[in-house]
Formats: C-alpha cells, sequence, structure tokens
C-alpha cells in the first residue's frame, strides 16, 4: 500500500491572536480554554495521519469538530495555521499560486453538501468543468464528461440544466463533475448529507460501485456513522479538532478508543459491519480420532451443554452429535459416534457480515458453525452473542 | 462663524478649473472619441428610413423577448414610433437615442470594468463609493458649466453629462452581481483549480448577467432622463423641443415632445428589461 495523502501536525486557528493560541495549544489547553483566553477557535489540532492510495478514508465528527477545515486544508482551500500535508510526496504548502491550481486540477477531485453545480451551465457542462479549465479540447471533455455521466446514471440529461434535476440527481452530476477531471483524489465534503434516505442510499451504493471500477483515493466528510461504517475502509473520529481514533469500522466498534467513541458508536446499526468473526463463540469439541460416545457424553455433562461439535485430527468439522442419540448410543454398547452425527448444519465464513445471517441464525435450531475455506472448525454463532453484540455490549469470544 | 469669513471654496475650484484647461489637447482627445461614436450612431439612424426603423425594433423586440409575451407591447410599438413619426419629432427621436445609447455604451465600458474591480477589491469600493454618490446627486448644472468649457457646446458634453449622471447604477450592479455569487460555487470553481480570470469570465459574470443587466436599465433610464438638461448645452434631440417649448411657454408642444421621450423610454426599458429574465 502506498501512502496517497500524508496528514502532518495539521493545525487550524482562526482568530486574530493565533501565535499566543498556538502556544496554548502547545500547553495542552482544549478548545474552550483556548477560546475563552485569546478568542481564537481551533479548527483543528495536530492531526497526524496518512491516507493510502485506492482506500475511502471516512473522516467522522459532529458539526464544529473541524472536520470541513480538516478537508479544505488538504487542497488548501484554508490554509493550514501549523503542520504540512503531502500529497504523493510533494508538499502542498510549499506550492505557489501555479503549482497549487496545477495539483487541484491534476488531483483532486470535489464533490460537495450543497452540490455547487453551476446553475447557469448544463449538465455536460457542468461535467466537463475541470478539464475546461485545463484547457482539454472540446472533443476529449465532452467524451470524458458523458463517461462519467453514464457512470452515474445519468445518461440523456446531458442538456438539462442542474435546478431541473432532484437533489440525488444534482448530486450525481457533482460526483461526474469530479470524476470526469480524472481526479486520483475525491474529496467529498459532507457529499450525501442533504439527500433524503432513499437517495442516500443509492448514492452510497453508487460510490462504492464506481469505486470497485476506479479504485480513487476517496477522502469522505460525514457525521453518519452509519454511513461512514458503510463506506469506509478507515474511519477517523474527530471531536473538537482532536482526532480521536482512526481504525477500520470493526475495530472502531470493538475497541473504541475512549468513552468519546464509545458514545458515538452508541445506537449504530452494527449488523451492516460486524461479521461472523466477532459475534463467534468458542465451540465445544471433541476429536473423533481420539473420543468415542462416553467421552462426547462426559464432555458435555461437565459444561453443562446438550449437543457437542465433533471434529477429526486437524480440527476439521465433521458433525454434530445431540446428548439423547449420544446416550441411545451408549446403552446399545456402540462405540460408532459417526452413526449419530449431524452433518446437516449451517455454514458460514468469518468474514461474513451478520446482517447476511440474521435472518437464518433466527430461525435455524441448530446455531450456524463458522469454518474457512478448508473447513476447519472456527466457532458457533449463539443467537445471544449476536443480540448482545448488536445491542452494542463487549463480545468476549 | 462670522469671525473666520467664508472659506474661499468657489476661488478655489475656479483655479482648479483654469488649471484643467491648460490640457487642451487631452480633452479634445476625448471629445473627438465621443464625437466618433456618436456621429456612428447617428449615420446609421439616418440611414435607416423610418419603416424599417420600426421593423429593426419589431425584430429586435422579437429576439429578445423570445417566449415571453409580446403582441401587445410591438403593436405598442408600432402606435407610438408611428405617432411621433406622425408628430415630426422622428429625427429629434434619433438625436435623443443617439445621446442614450452613447452616453450608455460609455457609461458600460467604463462601468462594468469598475464594477469588477470594486466587487473584487475592498480598497477600491471604499474609494469608488463615495465618489458614484458624488456623481449621483451632484445637481448635473453644476458640472455642465465646466463642461462646456472643456468640451465646447454640442453633443459631446451632453453626452459626457449623462455618463456622469448614468453610470453609477451600472458599477454598483455590476460589483453587487459579482459580489452575491454563492460562496459555495466560487470555492467549487476554486477547489478545481481554476484562475480568477476564469472565475470570472466562467462564473462571476455570467451569474451576474440579470443584476448587470438591470443596472444597464438603470443607466438607460438616467441617460433618457438628462435630455432636457443637455439640450441647454446644445445637445440636439427630442429635450431640445422641451426646452423650446418651455421659453415659448407652449404646453401643447412640450407635452408632444413629452410623450415621444415617454415612448422613447417605455421600448427601451421593456427590450432591456427582457435581457434579464434568466441567466441561461
Amino acid at each position: 500500500m502506498t501512502e496517497k495523502v500524508k496528514v502532518k501536525h495539521l493545525t487550524k486557528i482562526f482568530g486574530k491572536q493565533i501565535s499566543q493560541a498556538k502556544e496554548l495549544l502547545k500547553q495542552g489547553k482544549n478548545k474552550e480554554e483556548i477560546l475563552a483566553q485569546t478568542g481564537c477557535t481551533v479548527g483543528v489540532s495536530d492531526a497526524n495521519f496518512s491516507i493510502n492510495e485506492g482506500e475511502i478514508f471516512v473522516v467522522m465528527g459532529l458539526s464544529g469538530s473541524g472536520k470541513s477545515t480538516l478537508i479544505r486544508m488538504i487542497n488548501r482551500l484554508i490554509n493550514s495555521t501549523d503542520g504540512d500535508v503531502e500529497v504523493d510526496g510533494q508538499s502542498v504548502m510549499d506550492l505557489d499560486k501555479e503549482g497549487l491550481r496545477k495539483l487541484r486540477q491534476d488531483k483532486f477531485g470535489m464533490v460537495f453538501q450543497n452540490f455547487a453545480l453551476f446553475p447557469h451551465l448544463t449538465v455536460l457542462q457542468n461535467a466537463e468543468y475541470g478539464l475546461a479549465l485545463k484547457k482539454v479540447d472540446q472533443e476529449t471533455q465532452e467524451k470524458k464528461a458523458k463517461d462519467a455521466l453514464n457512470l452515474v446514471g445519468l445518461n440523456g440529461y446531458d442538456q438539462q440544466y442542474p435546478d431541473q434535476l432532484s437533489g440525488g440527481m444534482q448530486q450525481r452530476v457533482g460526483l461526474a463533475r469530479a470524476i470526469a477531471n480524472d481526479a486520483e483524489i475525491l474529496l467529498m465534503d459532507e457529499a450525501f448529507s442533504a439527500l433524503d434516505p432513499l437517495y442516500r442510499k443509492e448514492m452510497q451504493d453508487l460510490l462504492l460501485q464506481i469505486q470497485e471500477k476506479m479504485h480513487k483515493t476517496v477522502i469522505f466528510i460525514g457525521h453518519d456513522l452509519n454511513e461512514a461504517l458503510k463506506l469506509g475502509d478507515r474511519i477517523m473520529i474527530m471531536r473538537d479538532g482532536v482526532v480521536q481514533q482512526i481504525g477500520d469500522p470493526e475495530d472502531i466498534l470493538t475497541h473504541p478508543a475512549n468513552d468519546y467513541v464509545e458514545r458515538f458508536i452508541e445506537g449504530v446499526d452494527r449488523t451492516q459491519v460486524l461479521t461472523a468473526s466477532s459475534v463467534m463463540a468458542k465451540a465445544q469439541v471433541v476429536n473423533i480420532a481420539k473420543a468415542g460416545p462416553r467421552v462426547a457424553l462426559r464432555r458435555m455433562r461437565e459444561n453443562d451443554i446438550s449437543s457437542i461439535y465433533v471434529v477429526d485430527n486437524e480440527n476439521r468439522f465433521v458433525g454434530f452429535a445431540d446428548a439423547h442419540d449420544v446416550s441411545d448410543l451408549i446403552k446399545k454398547n456402540s462405540k460408532d459416534l459417526r452413526s449419530v452425527l449431524n452433518t446437516d448444519v449451517p455454514k458460514t465464513h468469518a468474514d461474513t457480515p451478520i446482517n447476511d445471517l440474521i435472518n437464518d441464525i433466527s430461525k435455524t435450531p441448530i446455531p450456524y458453525i463458522v469454518v474457512d475455506d478448508d473447513d476447519h472448525l472456527l466457532g458457533i454463532i449463539l443467537r445471544g452473542t449476536v443480540l448482545a453484540a448488536i445491542s452494542g455490549e463487549e463480545v468476549s469470544a | 462663524m462670522k469671525g473666520i469669513g467664508a472659506l474661499p471654496l468657489a476661488d478655489w475650484i475656479n483655479a482648479g478649473v483654469d488649471w484643467l484647461s491648460k490640457f487642451t489637447g487631452f480633452f479634445n482627445s476625448i471629445t473627438a472619441f465621443f464625437q466618433a461614436i456618436i456621429d456612428a450612431i447617428q449615420w446609421v439612424f439616418d440611414l435607416l428610413p423610418e419603416w424599417l426603423f420600426i421593423i429593426v425594433i419589431l425584430a429586435l423586440t422579437y429576439w429578445v423577448k423570445k417566449d415571453q409575451k409580446k403582441l401587445g407591447f410591438m403593436i405598442f410599438e408600432v402606435l407610438g414610433l408611428l405617432l411621433i413619426w406622425n408628430l415630426g419629432y422622428w429625427r429629434d427621436m434619433t438625436q435623443t437615442l443617439t445621446l442614450v445609447l452613447s452616453s450608455s455604451l460609455i457609461a458600460i465600458i467604463i462601468g462594468i470594468p469598475l464594477g469588477i474591480w470594486m466587487a473584487k477589491s475592498n480598497k477600491a469600493e471604499v474609494v469608488i463609493k463615495p465618489i458614484l454618490d458624488f456623481m449621483q446627486t451632484l445637481p448635473a448644472f453644476v458640472y455642465l458649466i465646466p463642461a462646456v468649457a472643456f468640451f465646447g457646446i454640442g453633443m459631446v458634453p451632453g453626452v459626457l453629462a449623462s455618463v456622469i449622471f448614468a453610470m453609477p447604477p451600472t458599477v454598483r450592479m455590476t460589483s453587487l452581481g459579482i459580489r452575491q455569487v454563492p460562496e459555495g460555487l466560487i470555492e467549487a470553481a476554486d477547489s478545481f483549480g481554476s484562475t480568477s480570470w476564469q472565475k470570472l469570465i466562467g462564473l462571476q459574470l455570467p451569474m451576474a448577467k440579470t443584476t448587470i443587466m438591470s443596472g444597464v436599465n438603470q443607466t438607460m433610464m438616467l441617460g433618457l432622463s438628462m435630455v432636457v438638461i443637455a439640450s441647454m448645452i446644445g445637445a440636439l434631440g427630442l429635450g431640445t423641443q422641451v426646452y423650446f417649448a418651455v421659453g415659448r411657454n407652449d404646453a401643447g408642444a412640450g407635452f408632444a415632445a413629452g410623450i415621444a421621450v415617454v415612448i422613447v423610454a417605455i421600448i427601451l426599458d421593456r427590450i432591456t428589461q427582457s435581457f434579464n429574465q434568466t441567466y441561461r
């Protein structure tokens, strides 16, 4: 993985007594204290992270958390007070006016919350905008813009004006405008926040679909955690301009770094993110090569359970034995555990989202087993653990 | 205040005017430039026979109003222009039109760039704004006196007086229109790496077009309101007819010429207004 964007000690302070505020910030004062003493607002405070090529990096936070300021410092729509941003190793702060324009033209495509489409231009002209600035010839402009419009599902709207389209369609134009430009990095500032829920879901799916084809580096700003969990390869949570945690969705949900993140993730729809592996429990097993019916029954009694999973020497799943059947077997004085094994057990893989399982989990009488590609038994999924995980309790596997 | 005595303000200004009259060459070249514009416009009007002029106006109306309602207005144009023709004010009407169009043209050529500058620079705004107030409120007669001294008698000082009085709306509205372009759109243009020139041509001016056009419309109307005053320093046209009628105490002739001015005003106003319907 190559680092596409590297953010180093990035800080933004708004106000007049900036140097004084900077000093206080170094002393570890928080946003309120600095505001009270200097009248300066800390937008972003010492942010350090890097974004890999081809990933969707979601920056999350409530309004006022500095996420919009942060994204604007990446393409220098806002100048930082301190720190630097490197894009492909090039420092953004070092660039002169001309170099900065070149960088924006070549590398960035930005999508805005309120769409920011040019109302006096047609849909096609809007999509051509970035290319027109680069003075690409008209033919190429039109071809690339049309390709981008097709990609976002807007063919046939070329000659319409933005105000003739619905909000969702307008944002498709916004997305097309950013893509047509051949941007390597998409900056999406609350891009879907202004859309109603149905359109929003559609646009999220569209973005994922596009991403599968184009592998852009996407920096996505949002305040909806469900959206972040759905889109993000990695998520960064911010509060009052300070980065709280960076991690993949599962990481954030299962290991919140502090109380704030924990409160933030309360009430989130976990089914989309949690996978079978994060809710599976350890299975009680017996090795069929070593154990017969008596050992199996004793293990069930010891653990106070009514059934047990049977594996071979290499921990590969063989079957599932019920206590009732096993004791019958003992009465018949048979040692053939295999004869009572139930092999018709629902199976799933470790990375299956529980969203896909949840309906079946509630129907099947036998718990799901989690196996890897070679049928090795990794664990089982109990209804109770799933419910606990969805409601946000710590999962102890 | 008695102890101090009156400040010799008038003397200072007279001294200034005297000093300025040393630059005859400069004022002559301005006169020549204005005169060329005026002659060119008047030449076109003199070339057109009355009926063709009416047809041109109708065609222009039809073209600028595209899909707006226009039939009633076109009937008004025909009747109004025929009335002017019938009253014998045709040449006066074209002269008035020349005065208004040339002063508007000059006001636009100077006013729009000035408005752009005023929109882009806060410092420029601070300087230009009071000057505009001055231009709009200073009684026209006051600057007609030195205007005659520098530019002689005739159409040129009339046009100049009209420019001074009529230009401010164009400047103000250009500035307003550009400043009103939403911040988000400017940001979008910046994020794709546009130069300030690309932003101005491709975004700010097209978005400000309707506002600028309403400024131009006001400029024309103010220019028309100057025709009588301009006639006092020898600018020909309907204003001259009104001025003469006042001198002869002939209310009928005054009204007749006045109504012709109103007809010209309505036609100019409606045509320029239809430019600012949409920004597409």
